[in-house]
């Protein structure tokens, strides 16, 4: 039987509240974001990656997973093989199998190969989701990565969470 | 991710994100995205499955160029597996699983979790790409 997408949302709030927990708010946002444009072709584009799985690559600190809102830098071109995953809270066993799933490095290359896009920025972000503190996320975080974007050139960012 | 997306396209980036959660990316508001109905943790397609996972690509770039106004979410085509049953036990007890509640999340330890302890081993304490805008006071404008 087809089911209708999992509510997270309420799930959570069924959850925590059998636990006993403190009601968790979501973002939630009503007024629209911005929507930016481009005015050139997708195979002149520039994209850039930002995943929140808890990617890291063999070699760097890994995250710890109370809000940590730090994030790493990956060279787009690091072997799939060097990539790790660490993350409190989702199944983490497909994405150490193929890390592509969270974290869709070999599959966007492949696509710049192929000239489908014109470039990846040089590197990729990566940090550690279920950051529970919105405070950090909207001060920190947010800003520090939106700012290395631009500093990338990039034309289009595809986000990754989890 | 949705309140980092924003921010992004604030500063003149167009954004796309990859969902499996609808309702999170919707009250989020993120600019656009592009959904699959699976289990969390396989965002951007099944794992070994790489023409699944190219077309999800695709689909999101495709979203960034053909999208007409802010919040759209585009649904793919895929399903996990031949039935939904996986959605039922989904942050929902198990028969017989004690009194978590189907709470599957590991303790959220202050120190850093490595995936294995040669990466411990090998972690660089003065790792360049690691960037902690916490401590350092990076943060660009503010």
């Amino acid at each position: 039987m087809i089911q209708p997408p999992v509510d997270y949302i309420e799930r959570t709030r069924e959850q925590y509240s059998a636990l006993g927990y403190p009601v968790y708010r979501w973002v939630e946002e009503t007024e629209p974001p911005a929507f930016a444009r481009i005015d050139k072709p997708m195979r002149e584009w520039r994209v850039g990656l930002v995943a929140s799985g808890g990617i890291y690559v063999q070699g760097q600190i890994a995250f710890h997973h109370r809000d940590d809102v730090s994030y790493r830098e990956i060279d787009v071109d690091t072997p799939v093989e060097r990539l790790r995953a660490t993350h409190f809270a989702y199944d983490l066993t497909d994405a150490r199998a193929d890390p592509n799933v969270v974290f869709p490095l070999e599959t966007l290359r492949y696509l710049r190969d192929c000239g489908e896009i014109g470039a990846l920025a040089v590197r990729a972000y990566t940090f550690m989701g279920g950051i529970y503190s919105v405070r950090k996320v909207r001060d920190i975080l947010a800003p520090a990565l939106a700012e290395r974007l631009v500093s990338d050139c990039v034309d289009v960012a595809i986000m990754v969470p989890v | 991710m949705g309140l980092i997306a924003r921010e992004v396209e604030r500063r003149g980036i167009a954004t796309v994100s990859c969902s499996s959660a609808w309702s999170i990316t919707k009250a989020a508001f993120a600019p656009r995205a592009v959904y699959l109905d699976f289990p969390l943790g396989r965002t951007a397609g099944k794992a070994g499955d790489v023409e699944m996972q190219r077309e999800v690509m695709r689909a999101a770039l495709a979203t960034v160029r053909d999208a007409k106004q802010p919040g759209e979410i585009v649904e793919l085509p895929y399903r996990w597996a031949d039935t939904d049953d996986w959605k039922d036990g989904v942050m929902r007890p198990r028969p017989g699983g004690g009194g978590d509640h189907g709470d599957d999340r590991s303790d959220r330890l202050p120190t850093p979790q490595y995936q294995t302890e040669e990466d411990a081993a090998l972690a660089d304490p003065e790792c360049a790409t690691c960037v902690f805008p916490e401590r350092s006071g990076a943060l660009s404008g503010t």
